[in-house]
């Protein structure tokens, strides 16, 4: 912006500091961290603290620049959208150009400096996220196909591999498993509120399975997922980051997810509306706190495996 | 116009440039422990600069 830009801004219209934090989507953001932080505290080999907090970090950094090439292309959609109406892009704050800008070199940044604390395997991970997510998901998906949740959703699920990575250098069999939880998890996570949300995806020419199948196809859909979910979380536990904790903690969770995603699927539009979609909303909110606890219990697990008290 | 004399904009903008001092300076300070952290753990102290050095070349075994 020149300086005769610059000053025929008006107050309200200054983007602030937070404004730019805001393209970086900071709640998308918390998952990222906290899921790539078990993926490096459950490998077995350890790193120096420094080193897993620069990775953690940059790891992080990488999805908010990831998340900033995202509201830069979706801007249009964006301002049809009543929920994405306030984004620092349609509320005129933040100019596109420096939406991209800032992505484009958060991304060099993110890949470079994890390349350099950690490892050049986890750099071209982190790079690979960025581009299925901005790319993959954003630019050819999310407009085209009612599954763009369902693929789109490995780029959410990635963190841990890379977490993993950062520390083995590689990847094995645990954390594709915690990869595949994430990517299983997303579809019935999302499609819990798209049923209770009112949304304008349609408007924005978004296809949404609620949309463009129906709601009791994606009711079907979402016990489907679940079902499948199930022995991918339990799976998870017969492997070396197992242990009787989390094998305890997951079949309490996948239970009472797939209880949860059984009554879903028996209720029809009638029933749902005549308890505003209790059913749906207790879904979805459940289904925050499975993910939270499956990888809580993967982090107790390796503290007890360390202090030689639990594991296989 | 004095060098010192404070125009609107840097009032305007003064929570964003110090949030970008605070980055920068972050950043300045995360390299440095990283540099600390991997020197300690024995990281590489020196690499090839097109200077011949006795304790890069490999040593003559015959």
């Amino acid at each position: 912006m020149s300086d005769a830009t610059a000053n025929t801004s008006t107050q309200d219209q200054e983007a602030q500091f937070g404004d730019y934090v805001a393209l970086l989507k900071p709640r998308v953001m918390s998952l990222v961290v906290f899921t790539a932080f078990v993926g490096l505290m459950v490998a077995p080999v350890g790193v120096p603290a420094v080193v897993g907090f620069a990775a953690i970090l940059f790891i992080a950094l990488g999805g908010g620049a990831s998340g900033a090439l995202n509201m830069w292309y979706d801007a249009d959609i964006d301002r049809v959208m009543k929920r994405t109406q306030s984004r620092p892009i349609p509320s005129g704050k933040v100019a596109p150009g420096e939406a991209l800008s800032l992505g484009l070199w958060l991304s060099a940044l993110s890949v470079a400096m994890l390349g350099l604390a950690a490892n050049w395997f986890a750099a071209g991970f982190l790079a690979f996220t960025i581009f299925f997510y901005a790319v993959i998901y954003t630019m050819w998906l999310k407009r085209w196909t009612p599954q763009n949740i369902v693929i789109g959703g490995a780029a959410g699920a990635f963190p841990p591999m890379i977490g993993w990575a950062v520390a083995t250098g590689g990847v094995a069999i645990e954390s594709v498993l915690m990869f595949a939880l994430i990517f299983m998890w997303t579809p019935p996570h999302f499609w819990a509120l798209a049923l209770f949300m009112k949304s304008d995806y349609d408007k924005a020419h978004v296809p949404m399975l609620t949309v463009t199948h129906g709601r009791p196809y994606t009711r079907r859909m979402i016990l489907i997922y679940t079902a499948l979910l199930v022995p991918v979380a339990l799976g998870l536990g017969l492997t070396s980051i197992g242990g009787p904790l989390y094998m305890a903690a997951a079949l309490v969770l996948n239970a009472l997810f797939v209880r949860g995603a059984w009554r879903v699927w028996r209720r029809d539009e009638d029933a749902a509306r005549a308890d505003a979609y209790g059913a749906e909303r207790r879904l979805f909110r459940f289904s925050l706190l499975y993910l939270f606890l499956h990888f809580g219990a993967l982090l107790a697990q390796s503290g007890l495996r360390t202090l030689d008290m639990g594991g296989w | 116009m004095p060098i010192t004399e404070t125009h609107e904009i840097h009032q305007r903008r003064f929570g964003r440039n110090l949030g970008v001092a605070l980055c920068l300076l972050g950043f300045v300070g995360l390299v440095f422990f990283l540099t600390i952290s991997k020197l300690r753990n024995g990281g590489t102290l020196e690499g090839f600069d097109h200077a011949v050095r006795p304790s890069l070349t490999v040593e003559d075994t015959e």
